[in-house]
């Protein structure tokens, strides 16, 4: 036994289920156990010491105790609660999409340092920066890089030639970029203009500080947001609920404008 | 249930595993209640046996504000004595008589059923959205309180509800969020002790 039988971490929480009368099962991500499921009790009750620092898109230290099954928190202070986020309805369904594919992607119980990192430095952009949408492009890209997915923005992934600068297209089931030439054998691709390739590879190289200062308009926003939809599902094959949700939001009017 | 366990009697076994499919009750909570009711005067379980059959049976949502009722619309939705002009928006039926404890309010209800929850999958067409706007377009309606539970599902729902309505007119309020009485402050998270600073009244 060399597992102690209590310990602390600090967690994003990601996902939360009932149990029994007044419980939740809590889905957490932690820089170095990775997503853990753990037992809240208590947190539905008015009362509870615990219910406020395990609320979903809530970044806290928490302590467990070991269990049989799942481990039981034994307590759990607030790091960030993220107040931004929570009080805009956009913003909230924005932070919903990126834990929510944090969770489809990542496995239990393995670390992965860099892709806890990517959550936090995305949540935090979201409550500040005013693009939302690139800071979820930025997101999806990295979080390919993290989960072993990387899509090949350079090459195309048929003939190995380097890209020219012509219409190219994106092919979710080889995971990359197909030159005109190469296309014609290949359904399923989506084409991509040349500024929305070049906007990829530079949201793929650089660090968010660098790719924050890009301007995207409406058009190359769409396509990229349609190509990383396509690519997630195609990978994850179903619907990414949450993106299903912000398409609704979209499509009405007024549910953009940020809350008070 | 393990395979040592099975009863001799098929209808035992048969009530065992209905009861233990309850929320809250195990195998062995069930075999309990089982051989209780096999103790039972008949007469009991009868009973028992009729209320359990007459919700599926006898009950109704209210045509007005969905909530559980045995009649076309609920009780609260026909007191005269009520303000008409006020719609307290709920998640769930068991929210009411919680609300109605108070006392404190003397509007109508309007269950929802639900909240949206984009990980879910449920969406505003999912719930008693529609019927809500409806309701607001053909009575006069002077406030929309939002009473959805305040966690992320229900802000959001919150949320939502209000671009919707305000821009009908309608003032739309939602339940303050504060200290629970009884509480401790050190024990408060942040997102509540925000809310009840904004919030605070004059003494």
């Amino acid at each position: 036994m060399s597992n102690p039988r209590n310990y602390q971490t600090e967690a994003i929480i990601i996902k939360g289920v009932k149990l029994g009368e007044a419980d939740r099962i809590l889905t957490l991500y932690t820089p170095h156990l990775g997503k853990i499921q753990a037992v809240a009790k208590g947190v539905r009750r008015p009362r509870s010491k615990m219910a406020g620092h395990l609320e979903l898109l809530t970044y806290s230290q928490v302590w467990l105790a070991r269990g049989r099954n799942l481990d039981t928190i034994t307590g759990c202070q607030t790091i960030n609660s993220f107040l931004q986020l929570k009080s805009d309805l956009w913003l909230t369904s924005c932070a919903l999409y990126v834990t929510e594919l944090v969770n489809q992607f990542a496995a239990e119980h393995i670390e992965n340092y860099p892709l806890f990192q990517l959550l936090l430095k995305t949540l935090e952009p979201l409550c500040k920066d005013k693009d939302k949408e690139l800071v979820l492009r930025y997101f999806e890209i990295n979080l390919l890089n993290q989960v072993g997915y990387r899509p090949q923005f350079k090459h195309c992934v048929a003939c190995n030639k380097a890209l020219q600068p012509a219409t190219n297209s994106f092919c979710s089931a080889a995971g990359g970029m197909l030159c005109p030439n190469c296309t014609q054998h290949e359904f399923l691709t989506y084409p991509l203009s040349v500024n929305a390739l070049k906007v990829l590879r530079l949201l793929q190289d650089s660090d968010y500080a660098t790719s924050s200062r890009l301007k995207l308009n409406s058009s190359i926003s769409k396509e990229l947001e349609g190509v990383m939809y396509d690519y997630l599902r195609y990978l994850l094959e179903r619907e990414v609920k949450s993106a299903t949700w912000l398409l609704t939001l979209k499509e009405q009017k007024g549910m953009l404008v940020p809350n008070k | 249930m393990d395979q040592g366990s099975i009863p001799t009697s098929e209808a035992v076994y048969k009530l065992i595993q209905g009861l233990s499919k309850l929320p809250g009750i195990g195998p062995k909570s069930a075999q309990r209640v089982t051989y209780y009711l096999l103790h039972a005067p008949e007469e009991q379980v009868k009973q028992l046996s009729d209320a359990i059959l007459s919700i599926k049976q006898k009950t109704k949502l209210c045509s007005v504000c969905f909530n559980v009722t045995d009649t076309e619309t609920c009780l609260i939705c026909r007191n005269e004595q009520r303000e008409h002009g006020k719609i307290c928006v709920v998640e769930q039926p068991q929210d009411v008589p919680a609300l109605e404890h108070t006392t404190s309010y003397h509007g109508l209800y309007h269950v929802l059923h639900g909240a949206i929850s984009p990980t879910e999958g449920i969406g505003p067409d999912d719930l008693k959205i529609n019927e809500l706007l409806e309701r607001l377009k053909s009575n006069k309606i002077d406030e929309v309180i939002l009473a959805t539970n305040p966690n992320i599902e229900g802000e959001a729902t919150a949320m939502y509800l209000s671009k919707l309505i305000s821009p009908m007119g309608i003032k739309v309020t939602r339940l303050a969020m504060g200290l629970p009485f009884g509480t401790e402050l050190e024990y408060a998270d942040d997102v509540t002790l925000t809310h009840a600073i904004e919030g605070r009244q004059e003494f």
